[in-house]
Order: structure tokens, then C-alpha cells, then sequence
């Protein structure tokens, strides 16, 4: 298991962190949505139930939108949008 | 599949539910003083259950605010607390509680400082690595196990280290005249616990107001009030100004409202503390289970006859690791660094044969029972059930095997949390959330030390992570 941040398409990103635990994948994605631009969007995987809660307050808390939630197999897939 | 899976999950999770019951069932028809593990059992199992349900962790309320700027777990904290305090209030102004205030110095701090910088690189609290243990995170597993075997093996820690006691620790603890078995002159943490911690003064907010600790007076104003809900008013202050309220106003700007009048900062704060639902019913539940665990104790010693349960152990013929003064670890409320240090202690002497009862820690104070019935190690076995319940019935459940990186950070972390709980008498529950809920002041002296000592942790993480997204050709 390592860390994968990666582009996809223009304007789309993925961040995979799962295996990680608190605070890694809260950490990581706060610095992907830094190195992308506004409009562009970031796939976060992630496994650890918490880091759940505290990206969705900090994507409440900047403005950046999450626009699809879905969870597969213990894992988390969020889209989120940056502002 | 997603139906086979439900369906398994629910088995897993009535099954740790059965398992509970079944332990609590038949000790019980063995001998009724098993009901007093009992009572830390289900206490336990309560905690577990909330502390998933909230994906509540200490760690994360002074982490997140400096990571990401997200408040959510520190509100939540602060409202348990409150709510806490409350019942124990209540509780200690009927003259039933079963808390003991700390020696009050700057060794709260220090020790606050080492633990918080352990629970960041942890990944979580001393509570929160309980409850992700139960979710089935190993890593988490890891942190308990740095915990546990730090505590025990830095409680009875000698030699070379003695030459660390400056004499007056030494003199005063020798002059404390302890039982012989206990060799209080020799182990740097015996000499700073019986030379240097026990000679500071013990006090609540109540009695430094001159007001006895037990009267209405006392508990409620000096202790709630006072030394509890107007600083923890003031601290989501802070903290509604510095974090949340931007994007409070953020989201008014978007909706044409661009003035704030002191009503809606108002509206902003109250929005604060119910942003998220799940930490404040967690909060609420931790806050009154809690204080209900000390009322509900306090009886059964009542009814029993006794002052701590190494009594009841002696009478169900059980006299091994009971300390000097027939004491065992009973806080009488929720605690969860001691017991398991009390696991290692236990395993150390009967695998190795060394005498791990001539230190304060254990042979004086604590003792190392059995594990199978020491009543406080059922509290955190059941805290990790109740989060395993809480998890198999969310579809939350994973088994993670730690990684090489991660497993380092957790044994760092747990190592450093097992240093600051032991030189602060407790961790982030025993040495702050209990002592703070309580009016004692030693309580926000070991919070005090957890913020700096957590936003150091968070520095060396966010440039470790700069550096590894640099390395995949992302740098800033």
C-alpha cells in the first residue's frame, strides 16, 4: 500500500489512500486540492471511517464541493469539487 | 452480495454482544461481586459504541484544527465535557463521587505535551485507538500494544536512569516512609512520583474558592461553572472566531446576507456546535454515560461494603497482584491507560519472574491482577467490542494490516503516549477529560500541554507529506 495522487483527464485527479490512517488521508487530500485548479475535480479512496468526517467538514468549511459519495467494500470513493 | 455481506456483519455483531453477555451471565451466577466488572463492562461497551458512532478521537480535536482548519471534533469534545461535568456535578454534590483531583503542576503540562505529540503521530488518542481497534484497524492494535508495554516498562525503570533524580526527589521520597516492598529510592519514576509529583497541591476549582468540594455550592458553581462551562464557552469562542466562523459567513455572502449582526454570530456559534450530528449525540452520550458510571460504581462499592474492588478480589480468593495497601486499579470511572499497562506488568512478571510489584505504580497503588478479572481491563476489552458492534452494523468493519511506514509512526506515537500518560497520571480521558469534567485544574493543565504538543506533531506531518507528493511529481 503506498499512496497514489495521480491526474486522470485534464480537470480530473485521483487521490488513493487507502490503507492510510488519521491524519494521512485528511492531509493529503487538503494538499491535492491545493495542486489542483478551481473547477477541476478530486477522487479521494480512502478506508478510514474518521478521515471521512473530517474531510467532509473541511470541504463544507472551503467551499469545495463533494459531489458524489459512494463506498465500496469498506472504502470510501468521493468526488469533490474545488471552488 | 451487498445482502450476504449485511447479513454477516449483523451475525459478527450480536455475536461480540453475545460474548458479552454470556461473561457477564456466568460470572455473575458464579459469584454476584462479578457484577462490579460487569458495571465496567457495559460502561465500557457504551463507550465503544459512541465513540465509533461519533468517530470520536481526542487526537482529532487538536489535530484538525491546526491540519485542516475543521473544528468538528473539538466542539464535540468540549460538549461532552460540559454535559459531563454536569451529571458530575450533580453526582458530587450528593456526596457519591468516586474522583480523586491530581497534583496540580507544571508537570501537567509537560506530560500533556509529550502525549499530544503521540496521539498525532499515533493517529489517534489513547480512546480513539481503543475504538479503531474495534473497527478492525491494526494499526490501532499497534498503538495500544506502545501504550501498554511503554507504560509498564518506564513504571519500573532503574539503573542508569536513577542518576536523572535530582537529590530533593530522592530525599522526599524516601522520607514518604512507604512500605518496605516498596523500593521507593530506586527507579527515576518512583522518585518522581513519591519526591516530586505528591508533594504538589491537590485542589478543585471549588476548594480554591474555599468552598467545600461536596456541597451544591462547590460541585455546581465552583466546580461546573466556574472551573467548567465559562471556559469552555470561551474556548468555542476562540474557536468559532479563528475557524468556523468564515465559513459561516461564506456561506450568508452566497445568499445575498453580507452583514453580520451580533445575532447571527449567535447563529453562527449555535451552527457550530450542531454542524455535526453524529459528534453531538456521541458527545451527549459519552458526557451522561459517563457521569453515570461514577454514580452507578459508587453504589455498587457501597452496597459491597468496600472502597476499591482489590477488596472484592480478596474475598473471591484472589490475591495475587493485589498492591500493598490491597488496592487494585478502580477508578471508578472511565479510564484507559492504567489497565492496560496493568496486562504487561502482569505478562512481564509471570513470564520473566522479575518482581514488577517493588515499584508506586503497581505495588503500591495499582496492582497487576489476573487480567481475566481485573474489573478495568473489561472496560477497555468491551470499548473495543462496542466499536466492533457499532462498525459490523454501519458496514464500517475492515481488517487493516499495518504498513511498514504507519506501523512506525504507531509504535513512535503509542510510545510517546505511554511516556506522557504515566508522567501525567493519565491520559487523554484520566488525566483531561475526568479531571476537567471535574473542576480540576490539573485537567486543563494537561490540556494546555496537549496543544503545542500536537501542533508540533502536525508540522513534521504536513512537510512529511509535502515530501512524498513532491516525490510523485506534484511539488507546490
Amino acid at each position: 500500500m503506498t499512496m497514489k495522487f495521480e491526474k486522470i483527464t485534464d480537470g480530473n485527479f485521483l487521490l488513493d489512500v487507502k490503507g492510510y490512517v488519521c491524519p494521512h488521508p485528511q492531509i493529503y487530500t487538503k494538499k491535492a486540492l491545493e495542486r489542483i485548479e478551481s473547477g477541476d475535480v478530486l477522487q479521494v479512496i480512502f478506508d478510514n471511517p474518521s478521515s471521512g468526517e473530517s474531510i467532509s467538514t473541511m470541504c463544507d468549511n472551503t467551499g469545495d464541493e463533494i459531489i458524489e459519495k459512494k463506498k465500496e467494500e469498506g472504502a470510501f470513493i468521493w468526488d469533490i469539487q474545488k471552488l | 452480495m451487498e445482502d450476504i455481506r449485511e447479513r454477516k456483519n449483523r451475525f459478527w455483531a450480536f455475536f461480540v454482544l453475545g460474548f458479552f453477555v454470556l461473561v457477564s451471565v456466568t460470572t455473575f451466577a458464579y459469584n454476584e461481586y462479578y457484577i462490579y466488572l460487569s458495571i465496567y463492562l457495559w460502561f465500557g461497551l457504551v463507550y465503544g459504541l459512541a465513540l465509533q458512532y461519533g468517530r470520536f478521537c481526542f487526537s482529532s480535536a487538536f489535530r484538525d484544527l491546526f491540519a485542516v482548519g475543521v473544528a468538528r471534533m473539538a466542539v464535540g469534545i468540549t460538549i461532552a465535557i460540559v454535559l459531563f461535568a454536569f451529571v458530575a456535578s450533580l453526582v458530587t454534590a450528593q456526596g457519591l463521587s468516586t474522583f480523586h483531583p491530581a497534583p496540580s503542576g507544571i508537570h501537567a503540562v509537560i506530560a500533556g505535551f509529550i502525549f499530544g505529540a503521540g496521539m498525532v503521530f499515533a493517529g489517534g488518542c489513547a480512546s480513539g485507538s481503543l475504538y479503531k481497534t474495534g473497527e478492525g484497524n491494526m494499526n490501532a492494535l499497534i498503538v495500544v500494544i506502545s501504550i501498554s508495554v511503554a507504560q509498564a516498562l518506564f513504571v519500573d525503570v532503574g539503573g542508569w536512569t536513577n542518576n536523572l533524580v535530582p537529590e530533593a526527589w530522592h530525599h522526599s521520597a524516601v522520607a514518604k516512609g512507604l512500605p518496605e516492598s516498596i523500593n521507593v529510592g530506586d527507579g527515576w519514576m518512583d522518585q518522581y512520583l513519591a519526591g516530586y509529583v505528591w508533594d504538589h497541591p491537590v485542589m478543585t476549582f471549588s476548594t480554591m474558592l474555599g468552598w467545600e468540594n461536596s456541597s451544591a455550592l462547590g460541585a455546581i458553581v465552583g466546580n461546573f461553572l466556574i472551573g467548567v462551562l465559562l471556559p469552555s464557552a470561551l474556548l468555542l469562542a476562540v474557536v468559532y472566531f479563528v475557524w468556523s466562523r468564515k465559513a459561516f459567513v461564506r456561506k450568508r455572502v452566497k445568499v445575498g446576507k453580507e452583514k453580520m449582526t451580533p445575532l447571527d454570530e449567535v447563529k453562527g456559534y449555535w451552527a457550530m456546535l450542531t454542524a455535526s450530528k453524529r459528534t453531538a449525540i456521541a458527545g451527549l452520550i459519552i458526557g451522561v454515560a459517563a457521569g453515570l458510571h461514577m454514580l452507578v460504581l459508587q453504589g455498587t462499592r457501597v452496597k459491597f461494603g468496600v472502597k476499591n474492588a482489590g477488596a472484592l478480589l480478596e474475598r473471591m480468593g484472589f490475591d495475587y497482584g493485589i498492591s500493598v495497601n490491597g488496592t487494585v486499579f478502580d477508578p471508578g470511572y472511565w479510564y484507559v491507560t492504567t489497565q492496560e499497562a496493568q496486562w504487561v506488568g502482569w505478562m512481564l512478571q509471570k513470564s520473566t519472574g522479575a518482581n514488577y510489584m517493588d515499584n508506586v505504580f503497581f505495588g503500591y497503588v495499582n496492582g497487576i491482577p489476573n487480567p481475566a478479572v481485573n474489573p478495568a481491563d473489561w472496560m477497555s476489552i468491551a470499548t473495543i467490542g462496542g466499536a466492533a458492534i457499532m462498525a459490523l452494523l454501519y458496514s464500517e468493519f475492515k481488517f487493516k494490516k499495518p504498513t511498514l511506514e504507519l506501523a512506525t509512526w504507531a509504535i513512535i506515537g503509542g510510545t510517546l503516549m505511554g511516556l506522557g500518560a504515566r508522567l501525567g497520571l493519565g491520559c487523554n480521558i484520566g488525566a483531561f477529560f475526568i479531571r476537567v469534567a471535574n473542576g480540576d485544574p490539573s485537567g486543563w493543565l494537561f490540556g494546555i500541554g496537549m496543544v503545542p504538543g500536537a501542533y508540533v506533531a502536525v508540522k513534521f506531518f504536513n512537510w512529511w507529506t509535502e515530501r512524498k507528493m513532491a516525490k510523485q511529481g506534484f511539488d507546490l
